[in-house]
């Protein structure tokens, strides 16, 4: 039997003893990490988190596997399945070790329990097999690989601690099929027939030559780590290699990788406040089954109301005024009436006029009122979403703007503010999108007539903002362009949080209805 | 993977495979016989004669088998299945020689080899206490992949 050492089992993680940490909580704060108001969030539970780089997300897994190790002295692999069995918890893994079953424990991870290990592996291979398992070795010998049947000195020949000898390139050849094949890393075996030694990673890394094998071996083991830990998400922006971490409140709140990206953390979808995941879903289901059918296509397609020209919506904006030169009626783009009432004060178009509906529903079919109803609010989260696809167009846009900015006089941290409103009016906008889903969703009750109030005065501040990013340069001076756009930028993050934490006040003192799903 | 691993990989492929035939040859397991006429042409593709033992439900009963291997074996399971109509009515075998056997899927080793694989189907056999079709035969028939190394087994019951 080739000689192992036992710690050839034991990952020899020597770190300063400095490291522990008893409390996550000291740990966030001491990394410096916290990034807790990046996101502008109406809610009152402020999550934290932290972004891990692939190196400190390798690095939280060992350190959590060695504190466990610490107590029971077993090889790293067993302890990582282990762990994966208890997601993560090391303090309920450390209960059921104890107190509990530990070979409950064992099975259920798919492991053999280290005292219940046949001490003489039996070698099912072949009858007369040349590699004698358990012979003592003398190094001169030659053995023939049971795999590739080709005969090699012992220093070639490789086995763990069952005693099953095959030979390096057999070893390198069956781990590259099985991890990328088969895309197994964690449970690795011997690769003897019925063994179930498990191949710690420093063998695997000894044995795999391939670079490229050796990272998706290692991408394989971090991404079970971040998938079976309930508190660890990879960021979902192309590209990006970053985990998030999050402390024990985590809801529905967007958090932003360290990378830019912001995403909700439990269903990793664009921010999405106020709604929450399990509604989210269950719109966008419901968007995509009618999407085929010619009642959402109505809502798609859009003639000037006046002249019935097709009209192309090119701007966030919802002031419309029709291309054709010998019409160019000015209307709204969500209603379709005419433009002036909503300049100075709010057409009522945000709310559903549940009067009508009723009286809708008394006269037809229920499910005619129903459909009327989902179109009302699908129509404005589709006009939101169209707002939102073009968001790249109306940072160049507001990108030239700065430019002429600059050219007339303004410094470049004096025109910043643009940059700024943009960003507020694209949040106020994604806030605004899933407000209508959130309303769908909801029954009446007074606190959704305060919620609609909101809505209103969010959705007229928004588009007030947008008008004034649109509006050409020359027609105001500079300093009141300035102070108008600051202005209605700062009204509209106010209006955004008085509505967020509206909605958030209502899911803690569970004062909203909403409709079954 | 460099060309001095490539060359191994042929080469461990290909002695191993031979080394294989020679040993089916020269000593085969009671009941199994290797059918070299086909081999000569493809040295990927074998066809194996089977015997049921004596005093089983089998016994008497000739049933062939075809191996297929690919470029990862041993690393990879080969494929097996029966050869229509030499199949036996077995519970885990289906209508078209497919073989529900643990080891040709999740239990494969590459320590394992075609003598083993006989060797495990002869037990398949020899275990049988009824000679019936899988319950779902049927409906394997309909949706089943030309290759079994396609399908997600399930092996509920490994003692029959
Ligand atoms: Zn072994
Ligand atoms: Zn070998
Ligand atoms: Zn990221
Ligand atoms: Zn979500």
């Amino acid at each position: 039997m080739a000689e192992i050492e036992e710690e050839d089992f034991m990952y020899d993680y020597e770190e300063s003893d400095d490291e522990e940490d008893e409390d996550e909580e000291g740990d966030f704060v001491s990394d410096g990490l916290l990034r807790e108001d990046s996101v502008p969030s109406g809610s009152k539970l402020k999550a934290e988190w932290q972004t891990l780089s692939p190196d400190q997300l390798s690095k939280k897994m060992f350190e959590i596997v060695d504190d466990v190790n610490a107590v029971f002295q077993l090889p790293t692999p067993h302890v990582r399945i282990l762990l994966t069995a208890c997601k993560w918890d090391k303090e309920k893994l450390m209960e059921r070790y104890y107190a509990g079953d530990q070979e409950a424990l064992f099975r259920e991870a798919h492991l053999i329990h280290p005292k219940k290990r046949n001490p003489n592996p039996v070698i099912v291979v072949r009858a007369q097999s040349t590699s004698t398992c358990g012979a003592a070795a003398s190094s001169k010998q030659e053995y023939i690989c049971d795999i590739c049947m080709m005969s090699y000195s012992t220093d070639h020949m490789m086995g763990l601690e069952c005693g099953h000898l095959f030979c390096r390139p057999c070893w390198n050849n069956y781990l590259t099929v099985m991890v990328m094949s088969q895309g197994r890393a964690q449970t690795l075996s011997c690769p003897a027939t019925s063994c179930d030694i498990v191949v710690d990673e420093a063998t695997v890394l000894e044995l795999l030559t391939d670079g490229e094998v050796r990272k998706k071996y290692q991408y394989l083991i971090t991404n079970s780590f971040v998938q079976d830990h309930p508190l660890l998400k990879w960021c979902p922006s192309p590209g990006c290699c970053n985990a998030l971490l999050a402390s024990n409140n985590v809801e529905h709140e967007p958090v932003s990788c360290s990378c830019g990206h912001s995403f909700c953390f439990k269903c990793s979808r664009d921010p999405h406040e106020p709604i929450l995941c399990t509604y989210l879903s269950k719109w966008l289901k419901k968007c995509d089954d009618d999407s085929e059918t010619s009642n959402w296509i109505h809502v798609n397609t859009k003639e000037c109301p006046k002249c019935s020209a097709t009209i192309e919506k090119n701007g966030g904006c919802n002031h419309m005024i029709c291309c054709n030169n010998s019409c160019k009626a000015e209307f709204c783009w969500v209603c379709l009436g005419p433009w002036e009432p909503h300049g100075t004060s709010w057409y009522n178009c945000n709310r559903y006029n549940e009067s009508d509906a009723k009286s809708a529903r008394d006269a037809q079919m229920g499910s005619r009122a129903a459909l009327e109803r989902y179109l009302f609010y699908c129509n404005r989260y589709m006009n939101h979403l169209r707002s939102s696809k073009m968001e790249a167009k109306l940072y160049e846009m507001v990108h030239e703007k700065m430019k002429e900015l600059q050219q007339l006089g303004m410094s470049w941290v004096e025109i910043q503010f643009m940059k700024k409103a943009v960003d507020v009016l694209c949040l106020c906008r994604q806030t605004l999108m899933y407000t209508y889903v959130f309303a769908y969703y909801l029954k009446k009750n007074n606190h959704m007539l305060i919620f609609e109030d909101n809505q209103s005065d969010l959705e007229i501040a928004t588009e007030l903002l947008s008008e004034y990013l649109e509006r050409e340069i020359t027609s105001v001076s500079l300093d009141q362009l300035k102070i108008q756009v600051q202005d209605k930028s700062k009204y509209c993050e106010a209006r955004r949080k008085v509505l967020l934490e509206h909605v958030y006040e209502g899911y803690d003192q569970d004062f909203w209805d909403f409709t079954e799903l | 993977m460099g060309g001095a691993s490539h060359a191994y990989k042929e080469m461990a492929f290909l002695k191993r495979l031979k080394k294989e035939y020679m040993e089916l040859k020269k000593s085969p397991p009671p009941g199994v016989v290797l059918d070299d006429s086909v081999l000569e042409n493809n040295i990927t593709n074998w066809i194996i004669h089977i015997s049921g033992a004596e005093g089983t439900l089998y016994s008497g009963e000739q049933f062939k088998l075809n191996i297929k291997f690919n470029d990862k074996y041993p690393f990879d399971s080969p494929q097996v299945t029966f050869i229509k109509p030499y199949l036996p009515v077995h519970p885990h075998v289906y209508s078209n020689g497919h073989i529900c056997l643990s080891i040709l899927d999740r239990d494969w080793s590459p320590a394992l080899n075609v003598s083993s694989i006989c060797l495990s189907i002869l037990s398949m056999l020899s275990s049988c206490t009824q000679k019936v079709k899988p319950d779902d035969d049927s409906m394997y028939m309909r949706f089943a992949p030309s290759n079994p190394k396609k399908t997600t087994w399930v092996f509920h019951d490994d003692s029959v």
